[in-house]
């Protein structure tokens, strides 16, 4: 039922986000009188441009998340191991990862990582994008690390002690028992840690990824007009709010049918 | 309250001590449970009659003396866990069902997944437990759609699917009203006269009294006397027992 709701929620947002763009273009085209009324064609001329360059904002964001959970699981389960030195390891990489700047992590990774590798002889390159891909998955691991471990450890202790009176080994109560009663948990948080990485994408543009925020500010240069920088900007705004509103209202849903059943 | 002849001796615990850093909660506790025999601990709160049976099934280490379960050393470090765990089921006082299994998957998961039994022929069983605990017709409902009662007796079904050669019952119906309280123990009373070997934690005296082969009474952490319920509740020779039976009763 949520979902419908959802939907007009969304589209409504999204007519509201459009009517925002198009009234700032034209209260510019009040004070640019001559030039005034090409303002919106001009926003129509760039937007197949910022929109790829948004594109690809969304292609770094699902692959940093996939690789950051990939990565972040296991480094999870790690810091709740009984095995001291592991636990007190994973716990060092996730309190790193997870307290590092952003941006940071991006220029080390630019730096650190080569532009291109050998394989079998041939050399490969390794373009900026997907250094910046690595580069925004490390913080991901370290904040899906914590999910993990707070969704594991918010499961009752019963449960373990349940699963081991009846000789499950500790391996299968985590993944039989525990994680599937965990998940449930850890999911709106992992979307709200989504939500904030595709709002963090435009950091790539700094270290020179052409992104869709790349792309506007080549369009300002290219059409070196002043009172383009508002509508421009606000049409990739737009883009990044139609996009992560929705998952914010169906973290907030998802939250709310938690509630109800624990 | 017949005493149906015991088998030979399946739990021999000789000198238990058991501490929780400088307390100690359990002193030179020992204990014999035969085959088929059902023991009932009675004792005040903090007694240590809980920590016992989690001892028994491993989940608790204990720090010196012995317990052998059908042989098998509970206190060596190399103990494998796990077997004993198979041989010991426990029922815990708040259920604990695993809530994201189904009454029948709660019950079938342990043999599929720990003696990598086939599962339809475990699917054939455990329906047959759920039709012994009455709850043939929740197989399909989750713990969360269950009354504590129905909840614990799926617990049983559950320990009784692993096949143990004896049972440990922690305060089962603590949690329960009186009326989902009857049904478990027509439950537990159906077990013990098949001839399961149960030992029971309990503060229901008079079922205690009902089902008992033997009666061992707890306080402060050591056993103050034993025997059969005919003597502890009608006869008791420590006064301790006296003064708790004068509070209970």
């Amino acid at each position: 039922m949520f979902e419908t709701k959802l939907t007009a929620r969304g589209v409504a947002i999204a007519f509201a986000a459009a009517a925002f763009v198009a009234a700032v273009s034209l209260a510019h085209a009040e004070t640019a009188s001559p030039a005034a009324a090409s303002i919106l064609s001009l926003v129509v001329k760039w937007l197949p441009l910022i929109f790829t360059g948004f594109l690809l904002n969304l292609l770094v964001s699902v692959l940093s998340m996939a690789i950051g959970t990939v990565a972040g699981v296991p480094l999870g389960l790690a810091q709740i191991a009984r095995h001291r030195v592991v636990q007190r390891c994973a716990s060092a990489v996730t309190q790193f990862t997870r307290n590092a700047p952003w941006l940071v992590l991006l220029f080390l990774t630019m730096f650190l990582l080569p532009f291109q590798f050998r394989l079998f002889g041939q050399s490969i390159p390794f373009p900026a994008w997907i250094k910046a891909v690595i580069g925004l998955a490390i913080p991901v691991m370290g904040n899906v690390s914590e999910i993990v471990r707070g969704g594991v450890l918010s499961i009752p202790r019963a449960q373990w002690e349940s699963a081991e009176s009846l000789a499950f080994s500790p391996t299968q109560t985590v993944f039989k028992i525990i994680l599937p009663q965990a998940l449930k948990r850890m999911l709106p948080p992992w979307m709200n840690l989504y939500a904030i990485l595709a709002m963090a994408t435009p950091l790539i543009a700094i270290v020179g990824v052409q992104d869709g925020l790349t792309d506007v500010r080549g369009a300002l240069v290219a059409e070196n007009r002043t009172d383009l920088l508002l509508p421009l900007y606000a049409t990739l705004l737009a883009m990044f709010f139609i996009y992560c509103y929705p998952i914010a209202m169906a973290t907030r849903a998802l939250e709310r049918r938690a509630e109800v059943k624990f | 309250m017949d005493h149906h002849k015991l088998g030979a001796p399946i739990i021999v615990i000789k000198g238990v001590e058991k501490r929780f850093g400088e307390t100690v909660v359990l002193r030179e506790i020992d204990m014999v449970v035969h085959r088929g025999e059902t023991v009932c601990i009675i004792g005040p709160s903090g007694s240590g009659k809980s920590t016992l049976l989690r001892c028994i099934n491993a989940l608790a280490p204990i720090n010196k003396g012995s317990i052998l379960v059908d042989g098998v050393e509970v206190n060596d470090p190399k103990l494998d866990k796990l077997a004993v765990r198979r041989k010991v089921g426990i029922v815990f006082q708040q259920y604990n069902l695993f809530p994201h299994k189904t009454a029948l998957q709660n019950v079938m998961m342990a043999p599929v997944t720990v003696l990598k039994q086939d599962p339809r022929e475990v699917e054939a069983r455990a329906r047959a437990l759920l039709k012994r605990v009455r709850l043939e017709d929740k197989a399909g409902s989750y713990p969360g759609e269950l009354s504590g009662g129905q909840q614990q007796r799926v617990a049983i079904a559950r320990s009784l699917a692993m096949n143990p050669l004896v049972i440990l019952f922690d305060e089962v119906t603590a949690a329960l009203d009186p009326e989902t309280k009857k049904e478990v123990l027509v439950t537990i009373r159906e077990l013990a006269a098949d001839g399961m070997t149960c030992i029971l934690v309990t503060h229901e005296m008079a079922f205690a009294r009902e089902i008992a082969d033997t009666v061992y009474f707890t306080d402060g952490g050591v056993i103050v006397e034993s025997g059969p319920p005919s003597q502890i509740f009608q006869a008791p020779q420590n006064p301790r027992t006296r003064a708790f039976l004068d509070l209970v009763l």
